[in-house]
């Protein structure tokens, strides 16, 4: 876990603060809607179909119990009992009342939680691997460098009016959990021929209406470089990228249109005139902010221990979820363990109150307290010892999120869609269930292999179905809804983008997601 | 940016005008009394042009109580009773078409 200090906590505060008296203004009339929207937006809240919609920040995908206790009392106290984590880490709340928001935001700000940069033309949530700091094929904990980075950009006055929103991704592993090829900014550590550890720096990836994979303009930045070449990358978007034309403002399609090498050229004159200056990284700045990582003190164990071996002996079902659902750990006898928020019949990514106060109990007993949240919607336990395998199983089992379908076709990515979101011409959520319920075999569905199914509900893609194995988007046609399907996407190292596979169909008559 | 009272209103059947309340983002619509319900089968049924556009205009002269009203499609029953016109408003009026979490189906 990152521990703030005083200087995070009073900024969060302050900004409660302000906007509890912008809520007032507003709600006075004081101020105009045209005048509150983007103060509300910078605060991470929407205007959605049926209420507001507070999005809060999940830095890096990294939560502590008491943070996720606290996500269950705003769902209970001033939402409808549940919360939807999104492909980015983050959190929503869609049933948020505008005169209530200010005490939310003020509940939520004891935990050190918080809504800015989730929303508006400004540098959002920084993502990275859910695995960070526990993987075995990881370099070194990439949220040290998230870190660096959220401090560097929060409320960073040059890039808080950038021509729009802009994401930037994060890993350290030779394996990409992080989607980092489809963000506007993606950041891979590597190894270099002389043993060094730096970043590959790729720009321009992005979905929605345009989709592009990024392309690489730094094979290898040294790591002390990190701060000022990604200042140079947004100041060269800043003064480039168009604000004429909403759909043409993201460094997608600056980078598209110069071309990634002039783009690299001018990003490289605009560094080459501060690399050296106040944002070069020196050993003592990183390690102050590593230092702030608490990291577990490990008992010592070993692989395999007994009560494990007599557990997957003796019990089918453990050892389906085991075999689907925990993952090997850097550290001898403990276990990375995935929570699937998909179960059968239910809508991707939401958990209950009950189920977030559960989740921060069980972490507590069996995780150090620490949950991570990663883009495929999903929960993950990052500390768990393999001999309270079984023992954890059970209890995620009671509390339905131990269905054995991580990375199968039943683990549909998919964004809230019209059944909340104003922008969405479709529905995502009841063809989601539909498949998970076509799918409940799981005999079936693991005979299918990993399969990712993604579904957007509109050309926005927040469900990033353009690198779905099986990509779903949503349209509209004469006032009905239609999908388009594509297949061949994927998010990794290898990203590519899916290949439409025909004309849209109908939601009410295709042969549906059943026979999909 | 064009108001929307200057925008073009194309009414090819039934409409209300429908919008946000601004406390608590609930769905509303403009009653036949001038005030505003989150009941459907209160509101103003316009059938014209003319009359979409004065129903818009007094929504839009209450900014304090509502957020971005615009006029919406409806269907009249045979009794006239009012139902929303299309998936979008449908759901804006019902809730969404499944189930919460921790509940049953809407």
């Amino acid at each position: 876990m990152y521990v703030y200090d005083d200087f995070d906590r009073t900024l969060v505060a302050e900004r409660v603060r302000e906007f509890r008296d912008q809520v007032d203004r507003r709600l006075s009339g004081e101020l105009t809607e045209d005048e509150f929207k983007p103060l509300r937006l910078m605060n991470g809240v929407y205007l959605q179909l049926h209420a507001y919609m507070l999005r809060i920040a999940i830095p890096y995908g990294t939560l502590s119990s008491e943070q996720l206790r606290t996500l269950a009392h705003v769902a209970r106290r001033y939402d409808k009992n549940y919360g939807h984590f999104t492909t980015r880490q983050n959190i929503q709340f869609n049933w948020i009342k505008l005169e209530e928001l200010p005490d939310a935001m003020a509940d939520l700000a004891r935990a050190g939680l918080h809504g800015m940069q989730t929303s508006g033309n400004c540098v959002r949530n920084i993502t990275t691997d859910q695995w960070a700091g526990v993987a075995p094929d990881e370099i070194e904990d990439a949220r040290i460098w998230a870190e660096l980075l959220r401090q560097h950009l929060t409320l960073h006055p040059e890039f808080s009016f950038l021509p729009r929103k802009f994401k930037i991704a994060l890993t350290a592993s030779a394996h990409d959990r992080a989607a980092v090829k489809v963000h506007d900014i993606g950041l891979r550590m590597h190894t270099n021929g002389a043993g060094e550890t730096g970043f590959e720096v790729m720009v321009g990836g992005g979905l929605g209406r345009t989709p592009f994979i990024a392309k690489t303009i730094k094979p290898f930045l040294p790591k002390r470089d990190l701060l000022s070449y990604v200042e140079a990358i947004l100041r060269t978007y800043n003064q480039y990228g168009r604000r004429d034309n909403i759909y043409k403002a993201r460094i997608k399609i600056l980078v598209h249109e110069l071309g990634a090498e002039k783009f690299a050229r001018e990003v490289e004159e605009e560094w080459q005139s501060i690399k050296d200056g106040a944002l070069a990284l020196d050993a003592s700045a990183v390690n102050d902010i590593a230092a702030r990582f608490r990291y577990p003190d490990y008992d010592e164990l070993l692989d395999g221990p007994p009560e494990l071996g007599k557990a997957l002996a003796e019990d089918k079902r453990f050892r389906a979820w085991v075999d689907n659902s925990v993952a090997n750990h850097k550290v001898a006898g403990r276990a990375i363990v995935t929570l699937s928020l998909k179960p059968v019949g239910g809508p991707p990514g939401d958990a209950t109150a009950e189920q977030m106060d559960a989740i921060a109990d069980l972490a507590d007993r069996y995780s150090y307290g620490e949950i991570r949240v990663g883009h495929e919607q999903n929960l993950v336990l990052p500390h768990v010892a393999q001999r309270d395998l079984p023992a954890l199983w059970r209890a995620l089992d009671a509390i339905g999120v131990a269905t054995p379908n991580v990375s199968l076709i039943s683990d549909i990515i998919a964004c809230p869609g019209l059944d909340y979101c104003s922008l969405a011409n479709a529905r995502s959520i009841p063809v989601a269930e539909e498949i998970t319920r076509r799918f409940k075999d799981l005999d079936l569905a693991r005979s299918l292999g990993r399969l990712h199914i993604n579904i957007s509900g509109c050309i926005n893609a927040c469900g990033h179905h353009h690198v779905g194995h099986i990509g779903i988007l949503g349209v509209e046609k004469n006032g009905e809804e239609y999908y388009q399907v594509t297949i061949g996407g994927r998010a990794g190292e290898d990203a590519e983008l899916g290949k439409l596979l025909g004309p849209a169909v109908p939601y009410a008559t295709s042969p549906t997601w059943s026979r999909i | 940016m064009t108001s929307p009272l200057q925008q073009k209103l194309k009414i090819t059947g039934p409409v209300v005008v429908t919008a946000n309340r601004l406390r608590d983002g609930a769905v509303i619509y403009r009653a036949t009394d001038g005030r505003w319900t989150t009941d459907l089968a209160s509101a103003s049924v316009a059938t014209s042009e003319p009359a979409a556009r004065e129903l818009l205009a007094a929504a839009l002269a209450d900014r304090l109580k509502v957020v971005d009203p615009y006029v919406a499609p409806v269907r009249l029953t045979d009794e006239q009773h009012v139902l929303p016109g299309n998936l979008r408003e449908q759901i804006r009026s019902r809730g969404p078409t499944v189930a919460l979490p921790g509940e049953n189906a809407i």
